[in-house]
C-alpha cells in the first residue's frame, strides 16, 4: 500500500501500576481517512489517545505520529508536532478562567502575527461551524455539557491542523447536533484533506463518518478493518456492538 | 504608475508559499494562502491599496492553489477593510475547491459584546452593604443555625454519624497540627520573657516575669496562637475541600443521595476541631510558658524551681476556663468560615483557591475580633 500513514502502533502495552490497560496494541490511520476507534467503556481508547498525543511516556512498543516516532522524541520535536495536530478532550479541557472567545483564540494568538480583529473573525467564524457563535462572550461555566464540547471541537480545529485527534466528540450531543457535527468532520475531511482519529460510540455517526474502524476489546485489537469489515465480524464483542441495528437501518443511512 | 507614494510599497509581494501581484486595479494572488501566510499578505495589501485609493480592486485568484480557513478569512477581512474605505471588492478566477472552502467558512456575525452595567459609587457601597447583610452574614448564621442544629442531633445520635470520620479529622485537624504549635508557642514564650527581661531588671522587678509570662499566655497567647496556626492549616484545607466537592458535583451526589453536606462533611471537622483544640491550647501554654522560664533562666537567673514555685500563686482558675471557652468560640468560627467559603465557591477549579485564601484571611479576622471582645468579657 503506498498511502501514507498518519499514525502507526506497534505492540504497544500500556499499564497503571499492576493492571494492564493496553496489550500488545498494532493499527495504522491512514493520511485524508477518518479512522474510528471503538470499544467498551474503559476498553482502554482515552488511554491509547494519550499514548499518541505524547502524554504517557511509551514504555512498551513503538508508536509514530506524522511520520515522528514518539519515543525518544525531543521535547523541541513534540512541540513542533503538537502545532500541527488537534485535540479534542473527552471532557472539553477549555480554560476555566479565559471566555469562549479567548480560548479558541488561544492557538492563534500565540502562534500567528494576525491582527486582533481578524483573529476574532476566525474564531467568530468556527464558533459558527459549531453553531455557537452566541457564546462568543460567554465563559465555559455558563455552558450546558453538549455547548462545552462543541466549543472545545472549535478551538480544536481553529488551526486547520492536518491531523486531528477527539474522544468522543458526539457524546452529549442531541441527534441533529451530531449530524451536523459528523458533516462538518467530513468536510474537513473532504475539504482539508484533514486526517481524523477519532474515538466515538455512536453508531450512526460510525456509519456516516468512519472510513476504517479499530474496535478494541478489553485492551487488545479486536478488529481494524473498513466499514464492511466490521459489519461481517464474526468476534463476539464486535457483533455486539453493531447487532444493535438492523440491517435495512445500516443501508438507510449508507444511502 | 503616476503616484509617487508609490515608491514607497513595491507592488509586488513573495513570502513563505505567496506571491502577490498588483498591477493596475487587479491584485493577482498565486500560491498558498493559510495560517503562514495571512499575516502578511494582510498587511501588505492594506499598506499598499489604501493609500492608493482606486475605486474598486479585482481579487484574482486563479493561480491560488491552497486556502485554508485563516485565508478564507484573511480575503473577507479584506474586503470588509476596504470597504471602510469605500473601496469595492471582487473575488474572481478561484478554482472550484477554493471556492468550496470559501463556502465552508464562510464569516459569521460578529456579536456585540453585551454591555455591562456599571454602578455609581453610592449605589454600589449600598448594593455591597445590602449584599453583606443579605447574603453574607445571613449565609453564615444560618450555616452556623444548621451546623449547630446537626452537631447536637448527631451527638446523641450514633448510627447516623459518619465512622472512622471524626478519629480521621481529629488526626488531621488536631494531632498534625500539634508539633507546629509546641515549637512556636516555645519560641514566641521565649521571646517575650526575653523582651521584658530587660525592662524588668531596671526596676528590680525580675520576679514578675513569672507573672507576665504566665498569665499572658494562660488567657491570650496560648489560645490565639493555637488558633491562628489551626484556621492557617485547617481552615484553608477544609474551604478548599468543600469547595473542590462543590466544583466537581459531589456535593449534588451528597444531596441527591438524600445526605446533608452540612451533616456529612461539615459536622464531623466541626466535632474534631472543637475536641482536639483544648488540648492544642494546654500544649501552647506548657510549651510557652517553658520557653518563658528557659529565658527567666538564662537572663534574669531565675531557676525553674522559683518559677514553677511563684507559678503556683499567679495561676487562676478563670484562666484555664477563659482558655477553653476561647478554644470552643474559635474552633465553631474556624470550622464555620471553612466551610461557608467552600459552600460559597464558584466558576470551577479557579474559585477553589480564591475561596481557600479568603477563609483563612476571614477566619484569621474573626478569631482575633473574637479573641478580643471575650477578653473584655472575662478580664
Ligand atoms: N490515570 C489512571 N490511573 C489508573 N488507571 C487508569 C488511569 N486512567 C485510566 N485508567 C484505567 O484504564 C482503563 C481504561 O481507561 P480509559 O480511560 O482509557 O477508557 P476508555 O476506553 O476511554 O473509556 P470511556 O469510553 O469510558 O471513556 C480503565 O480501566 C481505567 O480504570
Ligand atoms: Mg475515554
Amino acid at each position: 500500500m503506498d498511502r501514507e500513514k498518519v499514525v502507526e502502533v506497534q505492540g504497544l502495552h500500556a499499564a497503571f501500576d499492576d493492571t494492564t490497560v493496553l496489550s500488545d496494541i498494532s493499527f495504522a490511520a491512514y493520511k485524508g481517512e477518518i479512522t474510528v476507534i471503538l470499544g467498551g467503556s474503559g476498553s482502554g481508547k482515552t488511554t491509547l489517545l494519550k499514548h499518541l498525543l505524547g502524554l504517557y511516556h511509551i514504555v512498551q512498543g513503538r508508536a509514530s505520529v506524522l511520520g515522528k516516532d514518539l519515543s525518544g522524541l525531543r521535547e523541541v520535536e513534540q512541540v513542533e508536532l503538537y502545532h500541527q495536530m488537534g485535540v479534542f478532550y473527552q471532557s472539553g479541557a477549555l480554560l476555566n478562567s479565559l471566555s469562549v472567545a479567548e480560548n479558541v483564540a488561544l492557538p492563534l494568538a500565540q502562534h500567528t502575527r494576525l491582527p486582533r480583529e481578524l483573529i476574532d473573525d476566525i474564531v467568530m467564524m468556527k464558533l459558527g461551524l459549531v453553531n455557537m457563535t452566541h457564546a462568543f462572550h460567554l465563559y465555559p461555566s455558563q455552558l450546558s455539557g453538549g455547548m462545552l464540547k462543541r466549543v472545545a471541537l472549535a478551538r480544536a480545529i481553529v488551526m486547520d491542523p492536518p491531523l486531528l485527534f477527539c474522544d468522543e466528540p458526539g457524546a452529549g450531543l442531541d441527534p441533529v447536533m451530531l449530524e451536523s457535527l459528523d458533516a462538518l468532520i467530513l468536510n474537513l475531511k473532504n475539504m482539508l484533506g484533514m486526517s481524523i482519529v477519532m474515538v466515538t460510540h455512536d453508531v450512526s455517526s460510525i456509519l456516516r463518518v468512519a472510513d476504517r474502524i479499530v474496535f478494541l476489546d478489553s485492551g487488545r485489537v479486536a478488529l481494524e478493518g473498513d466499514l464492511d469489515t466490521a459489519l461481517k465480524s464474526d468476534h463476539p464483542a464486535v457483533k455486539g456492538f453493531f447487532g444493535v441495528l438492523k440491517h435495512e437501518h445500516i443501508r438507510q443511512i449508507q444511502g | 504608475m503616476t503616484n509617487n507614494k508609490k515608491k514607497h510599497h513595491p507592488t509586488s509581494f513573495r513570502a513563505q508559499g505567496i506571491v502577490c501581484h498588483l498591477d493596475g486595479n487587479t491584485l493577482h494572488v498565486s500560491g498558498k494562502l493559510s495560517f503562514d501566510e495571512a499575516a502578511g499578505f494582510v498587511r501588505w495589501t492594506l499598506k499598499t491599496v489604501r493609500p492608493l485609493r482606486p475605486e474598486r480592486l479585482i481579487l484574482e485568484l486563479s493561480g491560488l492553489e491552497y486556502i485554508d480557513s485563516a485565508g478564507v478569512m484573511a480575503l473577507a477581512y479584506l474586503q470588509n477593510k476596504l470597504g471602510k474605505k469605500k473601496i469595492k471588492t471582487e473575488l474572481t478566477g478561484g478554482s472550484e475547491s477554493i471556492n468550496e472552502k470559501t463556502k465552508l467558512f464562510s464569516p459569521g456575525q460578529r456579536a456585540e459584546r453585551p454591555r455591562s452595567y456599571r454602578p455609581g459609587a453610592f449605589e454600589y457601597a449600598g448594593y455591597r452593604l445590602h449584599l453583606f447583610f443579605s447574603s453574607y452574614l445571613m449565609g453564615f448564621l444560618i450555616l452556623a443555625a444548621n451546623i449547630s442544629y446537626w452537631g447536637l442531633v448527631d451527638l446523641f445520635n450514633k448510627r447516623s454519624r459518619r465512622k472512622g470520620e471524626f478519629v480521621n479529622q481529629a488526626v488531621l485537624i488536631g494531632a498534625n497540627a500539634a508539633l507546629i504549635v509546641v515549637f512556636l508557642s516555645f519560641v514566641i514564650g521565649y521571646v517575650i520573657a526575653l523582651h521584658s527581661a530587660g525592662q524588668l531588671r531596671v526596676f528590680g522587678a525580675n520576679i514578675f516575669v513569672v507573672d507576665l509570662v504566665v498569665i499572658s499566655y494562660m488567657s491570650q497567647m496560648g489560645p490565639l496562637i493555637t488558633a491562628i496556626l489551626v484556621a492557617g492549616r485547617s481552615g484553608s484545607s477544609i474551604a478548599a475541600e468543600i469547595a473542590t466537592m462543590q466544583v466537581t458535583s459531589e456535593l449534588d451526589a451528597l444531596k441527591t443521595m438524600g445526605l446533608n453536606p452540612n451533616r456529612f462533611v461539615v459536622v464531623p471537622k466541626l466535632y474534631a476541631c472543637m475536641l482536639t483544640m483544648p488540648f492544642l491550647i494546654v500544649l501552647a501554654n506548657v510549651s510557652g510558658i517553658t520557653g518563658g522560664a528557659m529565658a527567666a533562666w538564662v537572663y534574669l537567673d531565675i531557676s525553674p524551681g522559683i518559677f514553677i514555685n511563684r507559678m503556683e500563686h499567679v495561676l487562676q482558675a478563670k484562666d484555664l476556663y477563659t482558655g477553653l471557652v476561647k478554644s470552643q468560640v474559635f474552633a465553631g468560627l474556624i470550622v464555620l468560615t471553612g466551610s461557608f467559603y467552600g459552600f460559597r465557591v464558584e466558576k470551577g477549579a479557579e474559585g477553589v483557591g480564591k475561596v481557600t485564601t479568603t477563609a483563612v484571611v476571614v477566619a484569621i479576622t474573626l478569631v482575633i475580633l473574637a479573641d478580643s471582645i471575650l477578653g473584655v468579657i472575662f478580664y
